[in-house]
């Protein structure tokens, strides 16, 4: 397999929109992630018909319909399957799956759990919300404990999967996470899950404002961002706070993150090659800092790469008369 | 034998044989019949096979659930089952003699291993005293022989363990039943040498076993007792043969419609389920005709992935038996909702639920027709034998391609193993169907119907300017773009049910099997049964009875002058392995009284189950 980098400079953001009026709620998180792809796509050159973007069921999942590029709304939480089909069928197709966290981790948590171990070359960008808004506000995979929803009205008894944790221990090869209001973080983000070839896993944390107001404020908001947020590069020291005064380094002994002063020795810098580090950082949550950013990204040749270079595996146009005549035959004579 | 030292009596005439090859699952019965098999095509006989075996792997040894069998049915006339009663048992171990005992005619041959008749087999089998030893086989012909202990002095040269010679015993057998029937034993040694190329010991201890098999039946002193037969060739077509299985049939008949429609890539994608996995592994092994073979984490996403390769524009295929069809049903939904082509093999088995994995049934046929929700109307065909599979595979290729639908093809579990000669074709005899993907952008909506065919296009993701979104949600009949109009959605079910109704305009009318267009009794069946009923009516015919053999293919929609045909027989008659589901379809669409013949033991019809239902009504 080839792969072929053609762009398409021309396009501005607006040219990646369809003529659809996008339905989501007025305040919706959506329209931000919406507005980041389409400014990605154009800062990238990504040429309309050779993007395919594939969706389950969900509010997320509506995406594709305000795309210009190809797109296939499909079943609740198969969208990962369908998309392995397409590139199976055609790798040349730059394929995008979009889905959310009831879509992506409960009702299609099989799917995800082995297009990222199989490693299929997509850009799968998972909107959290930590609620179904569709169905209007059950709480979700991603729910925290003690969530009150119409289906669990004392409070939700179950403990949330972490969608980056479980990414990384699916065996994704790139993991990141960002948020629908951090723009140029999220369109950087987006831009080196394309770059990545595989499958690369996407966490955006997106605000529902009718079901699930706020739920990230204590991450997300301005007021304690600084404090709430480490933003991870790439050889950089994990650093954060106002002035970047704190930082994250291994607890001597252990296996576990401790918050230190920034200028204090041993302070952890970012390596995205290191899945330990990347799992450790995955599952930091308050009174931690969230881990924004590339947290892992170690690529690998990408599952339809493989399946086209394994030995004797070219497609071919064979002797058909040769394989029905194979094994024995015998002539029957007039 | 001139140069024989003993007698032996002149080979008799036999113008057909039912053989049945038994014993433990590991005992390699359904080598044994194989062989058998290929070595009754090559001296020109017509054939039919019914390998029956459990669905365990390795089922305790000398247990009667362990046991696995393998029926032949040949001879010099028009085969057409693997027959009702047998001719010749094999029996390896007691287990064995008695599960299959019953199916023995009176008087039939009953061949046994002696030395696997002992105390502790005896006891697992459930027999009190050895059968060999009371008078409790005297209505059969029994030949007992120590074949444990020929077999290990025919290998002993080779130097095998006690367990290597025993697993050759069946090979002595085979070689004893050749010798029987007058057949050669050469395409068996080349397939040992073959098979064990990198275990050349092993090779020859068998094919050494075959030899003394083969040479104990030529020399035995059991002069009354071993007679050898002679069994005609058939009169069949000129051309050149060889076997094929249904499996094969529906694999190489996939590659040849992918062919025909000239579409470049077929993405198979399956999960592994008894009895459809050996589709997987057929195709898996195709790779240099276009085949590309995916083994899916469950029945949905092989759907699924199926589906996604139909969008891009190859041939998506998928494949499972009922349990695992009834996952995908949503992508049915999907396919149907997005018309997009889409094959599903479905190798029908006993249910419901897990059931009887290799025990075959017809009970899928309402799942095929009606089992999605909402009004979601596809094809339904039906092979109607082995090599029917190659020609409804083509036949489900060109049906989803130009009328852009799912095709669901109703297999089952007997049809996917069974065997039977085929004549075959040459590619430049088969049909061509090229498809054509839209490139034009000139007023394009994805919706766009063919006004003959009412299929909408197929495009490529990649083709310039008519990118599109499609998906699940209903849709407007001008646009292609979510609508929610009542109407609208009217309309749109209507076309939906209007291009599959279509489909009958576009294939071949009902015709009749055997008998004349109008009577007393049609009998009318689908799928594997086609042999049994066929030969039923035969013989009813024969008899002077007024009655016909309608066998239908297409199951969604009828071909259109079925209702018409069945009017004009007084009574309709409908054999089935279900509890009544064709029946239940013809009555609901014609307003006729068909009368339902069920059969739901697991195994296929008798010839006598259904010529006799012919004469209760006749």
């Amino acid at each position: 397999m080839t792969v072929t980098t053609i762009t398409d400079a021309q396009l501005a953001p607006k040219d990646y929109a369809s003529d659809q009026e996008v339905r989501w709620c007025p305040g919706c998180g959506d329209y931000a992630i919406l507005k980041a792809v389409q400014k990605a796509c154009a800062d990238m050159g990504l040429v309309r018909e050779r993007t395919v973007f594939v969706s389950g069921i969900g509010c997320a999942a509506r995406f594709p319909y305000y795309m210009s590029t190809y797109g296939f709304h499909t079943v609740h939480g198969r969208a990962p399957a369908i998309a392995t089909g397409i590139k199976l069928a055609n790798p040349d197709l730059d394929v995008w799956v979009m889905t959310g966290d009831g879509d992506g981790l409960s009702i299609g948590g099989n799917h995800m759990l082995h297009v990222l171990r199989r490693n299929v070359d997509l850009k799968i960008i998972l909107f959290n919300n930590e609620i179904y808004g569709l169905t209007k506000g059950q709480y979700s995979p991603t729910s925290r404990r003690g969530t009150r929803s119409p289906s669990t009205p004392l409070g939700s008894i179950e403990n949330p999967v972490s969608a980056c944790a479980f990414a990384l221990g699916a065996g994704a090869r790139f993991v990141a996470r960002s948020i629908d209001t951090l723009q140029a973080h999220l369109i950087a983000t987006l831009k080196r899950a394309h770059a990545h070839r595989g499958a690369s896993f996407i966490e955006i944390l997106q605000n529902c404002v009718v079901f699930n107001d706020a739920v990230f404020d204590h991450i997300t908001g301005k007021e304690v961002a600084p404090e709430a947020q480490v933003l991870v590069e790439h050889g950089k020291p994990l650093v954060f706070g106002k002035n970047k005064e704190k930082a994250l380094r291994l607890k001597p002994g252990t296996i576990a993150l401790e918050v230190v002063a920034a200028t204090a020795p041993d302070v952890l810098v970012h390596d995205e090659t290191n899945r330990p580090l990347a799992q450790l950082l995955a599952a930091l949550e308050p009174p931690f800092p969230t881990a924004m950013g590339v947290l892992y990204c170690s690529p690998t040749e990408s599952y339809e790469h493989d399946f086209y270079a394994q030995k004797g595996a070219a497609l071919g146009k064979g002797d058909l008369d040769a394989l029905l005549n194979s094994e024995r035959t015998w002539e029957v004579v007039p | 034998m001139a140069t024989s030292s003993i007698s032996r009596p002149e080979r008799e005439t036999r113008d057909s044989v039912v053989i049945r090859f038994a014993g433990d699952s590991g005992d390699g019965m359904q080598v044994t019949g194989s062989q058998f098999t290929l070595e009754t095509a090559l001296a020109g006989s017509d054939f039919s096979t019914f390998p029956d075996f459990p669905a365990e792997i390795r089922a305790p040894t000398g247990t009667t659930f362990g046991v696995s069998a393998f029926q032949i049915h040949f001879g010099g006339g028009d085969v057409m089952t693997p027959g009702d009663a047998v001719d010749v048992l094999v029996a390896m171990n007691p287990a064995a003699l008695t599960v299959e005992l019953r199916d023995l005619k009176v008087g039939g041959t009953v061949i046994v291993d002696s030395a696997a008749f002992n105390e502790r087999n005896l006891s697992k089998a459930g027999y009190a005293r050895n059968p060999l030893d009371d008078d409790s086989l005297a209505r059969y012909q029994v030949l007992k022989f120590d074949i444990t202990k020929l077999t290990a002095d025919a290998v002993k040269p080779h130097g095998l363990s006690s367990r290597e010679a025993h697993l050759c015993r069946n090979m002595w057998a085979l070689g004893l039943l050749l010798w029987m029937y007058g057949y050669e034993r050469t395409a068996t040694i080349e397939w040992l040498n073959r098979k064990f190329a990198k275990k050349p010991v092993i090779a020859a201890a068998n094919v050494a076993a075959v030899n003394a098999g083969h040479a104990f039946g030529e020399t035995a002193e059991m002069a009354e007792h071993m007679v050898g037969y002679v069994v005609p060739k058939a009169h069949v077509q000129a051309g050149r043969y060889r076997t094929v299985s249904g499996t094969e049939g529906l694999a190489w008949g996939l590659v040849a419609g992918l062919r025909a429609a000239g579409i470049e890539k077929m993405v198979f994608a399956g999960y592994p389920i008894t009895p459809a996995s050996a589709l997987l592994h057929t195709l898996a092994n195709l790779r240099a005709y276009g085949v590309v073979t995916f083994q899916a984490e469950d029945e949905i996403a092989a759907s699924g992935a199926a589906l996604g390769a139909s969008y891009a524009g190859a041939l998506g295929v998928t494949s499972s038996s009922g349990p695992g069809i009834a996952l995908k049903t949503e992508m049915l939904g999907l396919a149907i909702a997005t018309e997009l082509p889409l094959i599903v093999i479905d190798s029908q088995r006993a249910g419901p639920s897990t059931g009887m994995p290799t025990k075959a049934e017809q009970s899928d046929l309402f799942q095929a027709v009606h089992g999605r929700n909402a009004d979601a109307p596809l094809a339904v065909l039906a092979p109607t034998s082995t090599a029917d599979c190659f020609d409804i595979a083509i036949e489900a290729v060109r049906l989803a391609t130009k009328y852009m639908t799912p095709v669901i093809v109703l297999s089952d579990g007997y049809l996917a193993h069974a065997a039977e000669p085929w004549r075959i074709p040459r590619e430049a005899d088969l049909p061509r169907f090229p498809v054509t993907y839209r490139t034009d952008p000139e007023g394009f909506h994805p919706f766009l119907r063919d006004p003959e065919t009412l299929a909408r296009p197929w495009v490529k993701p990649g083709t310039p300017q008519l990118e599109h979104r499609i998906g699940g949600l209903e849709r407007d009949y001008d646009s292609g773009h979510i609508s929610y109009d009542p109407d609208n959605h009217a309309r749109m079910t209507k076309a939906r049910a209007d291009k599959i109704a279509g489909i009958a305009n576009d294939i071949p009318l009902q015709g009749i099997a055997l008998g004349a267009d109008h009577g007393k009794l049609a009998v009318v069946g689908w799928g594997s049964t086609f042999g049994a009923i066929h030969r039923a009516v035969q013989i009813a015919r024969d008899e002077s009875t007024d009655v016909a053999h309608i066998h239908v293919r297409y199951l969604s929609p009828f071909p259109r002058n079925l209702g018409d045909l069945l009017k004009r027989y007084d009574r309709v008659l409908v054999p089935e392995m279900n509890n009544g589901q064709l029946v239940k379809l013809l009555r609901a669409e014609y307003l006729i009284p068909a009368e339902s013949l069920p059969k739901v033991t697991g195994k296929p019809f008798r010839v006598t189950e259904i010529a006799q239902a012919i004469g209760k009504i006749s």
